[in-house]
């Protein structure tokens, strides 16, 4: 039944598996995007394991009162002995006097809430009349029958989309959007690059606040920041939004090859282009010199987590000359990601869909260097002496852009520095664990 | 439908992965959409668990509900135990999976497979972890124990110790203290379950003569069982503190037929004497707030009040299941207990009983780092710095040695309390200087103490937890001498006075208030 291992498998047939998947559901990329937009609150509709996954997955981050919550579906809500709408409103009148701060409230299905066929749509809207304009309510799915981990994110941003206006105050449309959740540090970071290049009127989706949703029309160009958003392109584009075509900014590679996407898109000249972007690429590529013989020769093995992992590889093999052994991911969106595909090394297995105990046979076989992979799989590879890198950093931690370029692949390098500090074999060299 | 921010206890088929991932050769097939494997990271990371959790996820989804999940969960069963050989299976569904009623159980006979299959129905929409860890438990033992014969010779010492689970507070540990105790005192401990053992292991708990049930959250229903069934009596103390470890191995020892030997291990508690030394006469009435787990609550009350010597001013357990007992409990102290799930509730009530102590699980060392009162953590649920590297038992002498350090250390110590006092108009001396260790105290959190406790305690030097503003007025020079007062019990002295004004329509405070305050409340 152990499907042989496969070396070198080629691009345009990825092992496609279907068994295990061991990755979080789409209810966790709320840890990041309650964060982002600071007047949201997030409330699941679901059941215990539901709250259960958040504060595990989110860890720490309870402490203080949390922008999210669980509506706990129970015995007599499922047995009809009380009406889950009639609940929900009381669930949802209790937590906004309680929170009347909160300018939007996102109803987030999960697996129990679409199993029964729980109707969120008409529960927003509902709600919605009741408590708008002072609390507007949406919703959106975030299940684990749906959705794996960034997806979460993908079908907010796709609920924003539908909820933005589309004509503006002035001259109509908002004319680049930038979709996919950055950190506030990178995204001011582009903002300077961005004037500096004469690109005005962007927008980041989502906003800080619930209420800069940006209006889409026909002259609204769009471009992806993350490769995870699927759903949130459709949504563009079904307002007449037009795509502009680029790898992710991850390192300096992505990042100028996205910005120049952009650049383009408005006419700016190379020229300028060039004399804007060349001292952040070369800090970039300055930042990236220090890890690069840490990494450079090391074999990486990408287990499917966030969809990033084919940027990630890509990152990998050509900034810091690492081997990429295999990269999973949990989907491959064929258009989006299409250009990161083209520039992975020869050599590298792609994997889509997982099943995990497969995977872990072929990454046993394969003995990498580094693993890159979930938490419940890391301590027991370093258990079996193997090097981990948790790949849900890549989701908490600010990695995009020219600024953050040394910062992801410290990220990456850290393993194999403490490995070595730790068998005493290298003294740690001065900040270079520093990020 | 139960609005909920954090919650205390997982799911149940978590409690039934507790039980699976504590014992050797069983295997978990669970029926769950994808993403419920989130769980396996409680095992890996918190508990820094070498190996992954025995446990193989159906991880359904979408696509799979229109084809056949049940076809998905008979691959997986197949799947698992080819490839994992292990001695027996446990079936059974998470909150999705239960609504697609595929019957697990059902499903896995149709299979056909060489090793027994224990099918697991946990209600995920009414019970919770540890019920979910009990009913797996229980279970399991009357699967494999029940068809079988108790032996005609028994021999009267021998004994089974019951409940440990992965992911239990301290469990590794206290099973390590009670088995060197039970062995210096006489007692044959022959299995301990579910903390490592195999599934056949179980068939062999009718062989001792009796039980002992040290974590009833989890055993207690198991232990009833092999009373019934077996005639195997138990014991129920649960040794943590020091008269409950005396207790708990004279009652095992006349079990075991043992009660004319002398008790061995009392020359390692340590606690005793601490607790007598003169440093700890500080310790007396230091008002202490409890909750947790109920074994683990009403044991830290005992010690408090029995022990050392604190007042018991909060006692509550997040386990409705135990109400009956932490009531019982919270009765002896006068106390009204709380028994909730909702740590909103909890955090209000800390603050309504002003403790000096906290003792609780994560949540409340949370609360009480925001509010700044020391914390010492004493149940599940567990964080990661509830699994230390060094040995700290809770149950035991020794247990009863580690829980003095771990609850008296966050305090200020006593010969501190008297040269803060002798020197409190030191100019190096000022409010401001806090005990070098005292890491609850210092420096000032950052995200500052909750709203609603502002209004006083920005009085500096206040303790840290103080009542809303009452409409009380000081007059200056009253305010004056009360800053005179040590600021460790100035909040104390602030609460003390604004009541007995209150309570005597006293109004402004004045410095004749203060000391008449003092003489009402001496004690």
């Amino acid at each position: 039944m152990n499907q042989p291992f496969r070396p070198g498998c080629d691009k345009d047939a990825p092992i496609r598996e279907r068994g295990q998947h061991e990755v979080f559901c789409g209810l966790t990329s709320i840890i990041w995007l309650h964060r982002k937009v600071q007047d949201a609150f997030f409330l699941i509709v679901g059941s215990r394991t539901c709250a259960h996954l958040m504060q595990s997955a989110a860890g720490v981050m309870i402490f203080s009162e949390p922008r999210f919550a669980t509506a706990i579906m129970e015995e007599r809500d499922l047995a009809g002995l009380a009406d889950m709408h009639d609940e929900l409103d009381g669930v949802v009148e209790k937590l906004l006097a309680r929170r009347p701060d909160i300018k939007m409230l996102v109803l987030v299905g999960s697996c129990p809430s679409e199993v029964i066929k729980f109707d969120l749509g008409k529960a927003a809207e509902r709600l919605n009349r009741q408590y708008a304009p002072k609390h507007r309510v949406i919703c959106y799915s975030g299940s684990g029958i749906e959705t794996t981990f960034t997806q979460g994110e993908d079908n907010f941003l796709a609920a924003l989309v539908r909820e933005a206006p589309s004509a503006g105050t002035g001259n109509g449309g908002a004319s680049l959007v930038i979709a996919g959740c950055l950190p506030d540090v990178v995204e001011d970071q582009f903002q300077r690059l961005f004037k500096d290049l004469g690109i005005e009127d962007i927008h980041f989706l989502p906003g800080r606040t619930s209420n800069a949703i940006p209006a889409i029309n026909g002259s609204t160009r769009f471009i992806l920041a993350q490769p995870f958003l699927g759903a949130t392109a459709q949504a563009l584009a079904s307002r007449g939004a037009r795509r502009i075509n680029a790898i992710f900014p991850l390192g300096e590679e992505g990042t100028t090859a996205w910005l120049k996407a952009i650049a383009d898109a408005f006419g700016v000249s190379d020229a300028r282009f060039e004399t804007v972007t060349a001292p952040a690429r070369r800090r970039a590529r300055a930042a990236l010199e220090h890890y690069r013989p840490l990494l450079s020769g090391k074999r990486v093995f990408l287990f499917p987590d966030s969809q990033l992992e084919p940027s990630l590889a890509r990152f990998l093999a050509r900034e810091i000359g690492a081997v990429i052994v295999e990269v999973g991911s949990p989907y491959l969106h064929r258009e989006h990601i299409a250009g990161e595909l083209a520039l992975l090394p020869p050599g590298a297995a792609l994997s889509e869909g997982q099943d995990v105990d497969r995977q872990i046979d072929r990454c046993r076989v394969a003995d990498p260097d580094l693993i890159v992979c979930g938490m419940g799989l890391a301590n027991p590879f370093e258990a079996e002496g193997r090097l981990t890198k948790w790949s849900i950093e890549f989701a908490f931690t600010p990695i995009q852009g020219y600024e953050q370029s040394g910062d992801l692949a410290e990220l990456f390098a850290r393993p194999l520095v403490r490995r070595s500090a730790l068998s005493g074999k290298t003294a740690i060299k001065e900040g270079a664990l520093c990020s | 439908m139960q609005l909920s921010m954090w919650t205390y206890e997982g799911p149940p088929h978590v409690g039934a992965m507790r039980i699976a991932a504590s014992m050797e050769g069983l295997h978990y097939v669970l029926h769950a959409p994808q993403g419920d494997t989130y769980a396996d990271l409680l095992f890996t990371m918190i508990e820094r668990r070498p190996s992954r959790p025995p446990v193989t996820y159906t991880t359904f989804q979408a696509r799979d509900l229109g084809a056949s999940t049940a076809d998905v969960f008979k691959s997986a069963c197949h799947d698992a135990v080819a490839r994992f050989r292990p001695e027996a299976l446990l079936v059974g569904a998470s909150c999705t999976a239960e609504l697609l009623q595929d019957d697990p159980g059902g499903l896995a006979r149709t299979l056909d497979l060489d090793i027994p299959v224990v099918p697991l129905e946990l209600p995920s929409y009414q019970k919770k972890e540890n019920w979910g860890a009990s009913e797996t438990f229980y279970r399991l033992v009357r699967a494999f124990a029940s068809n079988r014969q108790r032996p005609e010779n028994i021999a009267p010492n021998s004994c089974n110790i019951l409940g440990p689970t992965s992911l239990g507070f301290r469990n590794r540990d206290d099973v390590r203290e009670i088995s060197r105790l039970l062995g210096e005192n006489g007692l044959d401990v022959r299995l301990v379950a579910p903390l490592g053992a195999r599934p056949a292991d179980l068939a062999r708990l009718p062989e001792a003569a009796f039980n002992i049930v040290l974590y009833p959250e989890i055993a207690e229903t198991a232990a009833r069982w092999l009373q019934k069934a077996h005639n195997m009596p138990f014991v129920s103390t649960v040794p943590i503190g020091v008269e409950a470890t005396q207790r708990f191995i004279g009652e095992a020892r006349v079990l075991a037929g043992l009660e004319d030997s002398p008790l061995t291990g009392l020359e390692s508690d340590r606690l005793t004497w601490y607790s007598k030394s003169i440093d700890s006469n500080y310790l007396t009435g230091k008002r202490v707030f409890i909750f947790g787990d109920a074994t683990h609550a009403i044991a830290a009350a005992r010690i408090a009040n029995r022990e050392l010597g604190f007042k018991v001013s909060g006692l509550g357990t997040y386990m409705r299941e135990f109400a009956r007992d932490v009531r019982a409990a919270a009765r002896e102290y006068d106390i009204e207990p709380l028994i909730t799930d909702d740590h909103l509730e909890v955090e209000a009530a800390i603050l309504e009983a002003r403790p000096e102590l906290v003792l609780g699980t994560q949540m409340e060392r949370h609360i009480a780092k925001r509010l700044r009162v020391p914390c010492a953590v004493i149940s599940a649920p567990v964080h990661v710095q509830d699994f230390p590297a060094r040995y700290s038992p809770q149950m035991g002498f020794e247990g009863a040695n580690a829980i003095f350090d771990s609850w008296v250390h966050p305090l200020m110590m006593g010969l501190e309390e008297h040269l803060l006092s002798m020197f409190r108009d030191d100019f190096e001396f000022n409010d401001d200087a806090a005990a070098s260790h005292l890491h609850a105290h210092s420096p000032a959190s950052k995200e500052g103490p909750p709203k609603q406790a502002v209004s006083t305690a920005e009085r500096a030097g206040d303790a840290a937890i103080s009542v809303p503003a009452m409409s009380s007025v000081w007059t200056d020079e009253a305010e004056r001498e009360l800053k005179k007062v040590p600021f460790f019990v100035r909040g104390k002295a602030r609460r003390n006075t604004e009541t007995f004004a209150a309570d005597n329509g006293i109004h402004p405070i004045t410095v004749e208030t203060l000391y008449d305050a003092k003489a009402h409340f001496a004690r």
